[in-house]
């Protein structure tokens, strides 16, 4: 894969010139060997995206630099701010965890979203099903429920995938749809409390049926099954047969094949993995942090995901970095409420963020020519 | 007028946007790249539809503006997936979480806001007495503009020089490069013109669906015109018929809940999204050893020189 302009050869001679500068005195010329990304892109894509923003923001008639110290100060300015951003981290955390899990081998679960949804479902299930059961019995059912659920959500993505040749994006998202209509009936349906004067979300968890919290915050558990799943992927990458595998698999996919290796039954592994860690997120939510399953149970979670495990480029310690920051991201954009601005700036910001990674990722692989 | 007749209007005017977005899909996509961005630009066509229409009440401007600014995200798709060769796939989510948040954003002010007015509808009188054509004899301006543009761009595909090079282009860009076609300038115009009928489509789904702005309104009906392209095997005929037949289904719902049906309308809705899946199930299974008609380069990068 020869960039050098030589050795085109005269069979593909192309007939007419087409330089990207035309008449220039330089030109952008690719450079195919450069695939590493320097590790500077995430921080100058963040920054850039932030001025874009910060365009927007003047354009509707407010400071940009207002509103940026007033999201920091509502994310990292105080105590409780900054346990609200970690909160706000665990379902980041977990759910861009399963995403960069089967990204590895490139399939794009674009469904953290309803798999979440799902494991916020059955973990209530539990609740209402067996109201009755002891702490350690009743978080643990909630938690296996929660799993499975969340891994048959990926499960319903993998198989048209992997038996009918079905894109795994548009099969997930439309699970997505899917599992918040079915949360939307539950809700104002048959799990609606009764006590709950016509508003719609199922009964309040008891105290057994509660994560345990961390003093007197709302920061629950679920933080450390988050870490504990973060090394458990760095651990499983690194010294396992089927992290050896799957790496392969994501270097060349071809070559893995020939090397015997069963594609299909990775790519259902991964999703089921990917979807069971997104429903944990979901079980973590409700039980964690809501009490109750209600209308809404993700702020677009599921989505902010996929961007944390780009960010971080799958790597474990990035993961928890780009988690927290997204975190802060949506506590920050709640903050931003009280001054007139709607929070969809933080999904703003986020599209943006995502935007100059990806450009990011290819500028760097240019090198400017001088001569046309 | 009876359950039927109603129901196949219903189609037709819920399945409009859905054929726009579905029409650019294919534009794009025949070009060999990937359009999974759909649901972005199509928000931020409603909105800018809205924005536009509410200050200065001339629809045609509205349209315009829709257009004019979907045409520059098309842009930024363009240059970020032919210019900078980047990945397609990461582009459109882009796209989409960007359009989702800024038409939120943006469309904050005037949610909720009736808009001044509707599309004009073309009366055709002469019709309005065949006992099955009549269905078709009061339909507004954009309806028609889709049929009319599904047989344009079926003849363009097909029929034309230009078509030509789009499929050369989209099927194999080397050859193409070596016939002397401009490759890159081919994909801009197409991605182009592809973004301005998806955020057309977003226009005509507030003027037509639903005439308000709401936040994330499309609900996903960016995503279901990404299926109904491959559903469409990219071919404009037949992404008429899909999309009519998904906007029977969207309307069913509602219609069957008006008749005071038992199924709570929660999984009528839900019947598109599942359509969708099973329907690519099934062409998946029975095309599994033919070729499923997907322009052979789609979502490879085109690198001038580079050899396979």
């Amino acid at each position: 894969m020869s960039q050098d302009k030589a050795s085109g050869g005269t069979l593909l001679e192309p007939v007419n010139k087409q330089t990207s500068g035309g008449r220039l005195p330089w030109r952008l010329e690719y450079d195919a060997s450069r695939v590493r990304t320097p590790w500077w892109t995430p921080i100058v894509s963040v920054v850039l995206a932030l001025v874009l923003c910060a365009i927007f923001i003047y354009a509707n008639g407010m400071s940009p630099a207002t509103v940026y110290a007033k999201m920091w100060k509502g994310a990292f300015g105080s105590s409780y701010g900054i346990t609200e951003t970690l909160v706000k981290a665990i379902p980041l955390l977990l759910c861009g965890l399963g995403i960069a899990v089967a990204y590895r081998i490139s399939v794009w679960n674009i469904g953290a979203e309803g798999q979440l949804t799902v494991g916020a479902m059955a973990a209530t299930a539990v609740t209402i099903y067996f109201p009755n059961l002891s702490g350690f019995w009743s978080i643990s059912l909630m938690l296996i429920f929660g799993i499975a659920a969340g891994a048959f959500w990926g499960l319903l993505t993998a198989i048209p995938r992997t038996h009918f040749g079905v894109n795994e994006l548009i099969t997930s998202l439309m699970l997505n749809y899917v599992a918040l209509l079915a949360l939307d009936y539950v809700v104002f349906g048959p799990w609606k409390d009764p006590k709950g004067f016509n508003m719609p979300g199922s009964p309040v968890f008891t105290d057994a049926q509660s994560l345990p919290v961390l003093g007197g915050t709302r920061l629950h558990i679920g933080l450390i099954f988050a870490l504990v799943a973060v090394v458990i992927y760095y651990l499983m990458m690194r010294f396992t047969r089927w992290g050896y595998e799957l790496r392969l698999i994501g270097a060349n996919p071809t070559a893995a094949r020939y090397a015997g290796i069963h594609i299909k039954r990775h790519i259902i592994i991964v999703m089921l993995i990917s979807g069971g860690l997104a429903g944990l997120a979901g079980m973590a939510e409700v039980s964690g942090v809501s009490h109750q399953l209600i209308k809404g149970i993700s702020p677009g979670y599921g989505y902010t995901a996929i961007i944390v495990a780009w960010l971080a480029k799958l790597n474990p310690l990035g993961l928890v970095i780009a988690s927290v920051l997204f975190g802060g991201l949506i506590v920050g954009g709640y903050s931003v409420q009280t001054i007139g601005l709607p929070s969809s700036i933080s999904q703003l910001l986020q599209g943006s963020i995502l935007f100059f990674l990806i450009a990011g990722d290819m500028v760097t692989r240019f090198r400017i020519r001088r001569g046309a | 007028m009876d359950f039927m007749t109603q129901l196949l209007i219903a189609a037709i005017s819920a399945g409009t946007p859905l054929l726009l977005a579905t029409l650019g899909g294919i534009l794009t996509e025949r070009a060999g790249i990937i359009q999974l961005g759909a649901e972005g630009l199509m928000l931020m066509g409603a909105v800018t539809m809205c924005i536009v229409f509410i200050r200065t009440e001339s629809l045609v401007l509205g349209l315009l503006a829709a257009i004019g600014v979907t045409a520059l995200l098309g842009l930024v798709h363009a240059f970020l997936s032919v210019t900078l060769r980047a990945n397609q796939t990461m582009s459109g989510l882009a796209m989409t979480l960007f359009g989702t948040g800024l038409s939120a954003y943006l469309g904050k002010p005037i949610s909720g806001n009736p808009l001044p007015g509707i599309l004009p509808r073309v009366h055709l009188d002469f019709l309005s007495s065949v006992p099955v054509l009549k269905i078709i004899s009061n339909l507004d301006m954009l309806t028609w503009i889709s049929i009319v543009l599904v047989i344009v761009l079926h003849l363009l595909i097909h029929r034309t020089s230009w078509g030509l090079h789009l499929r050369a282009v989209g099927d194999s860009p080397a050859t193409a490069d070596v016939m002397g076609i401009r490759v890159r300038t081919i994909r801009y115009c197409y991605i182009i013109a592809g973004a301005m009928l998806i955020g057309l489509a977003g226009a005509d789904m507030v003027l037509s669906v639903a005439p308000t702005w709401n936040e994330g309104l499309t609900a996903g009906r960016g995503w279901i015109a990404v299926g109904l392209v491959i559903f469409a095997r990219w071919n404009p005929i037949r992404a008429l018929l899909c999309a009519y037949f998904f906007g029977a289904l969207d309307s069913l719902g509602f219609r069957v809940q008006l008749l005071g049906s038992a199924i709570p309308s929660y999984f009528l809705k839900m019947i598109p999204y599942v359509v969708t899946i099973l329907v690519l199930m099934y062409l998946g299974y029975r095309n599994r050893n033919k070729p499923s008609g997907t322009p052979e380069s789609l979502g490879v990068p085109y690198i001038r020189e580079q050899r396979f």
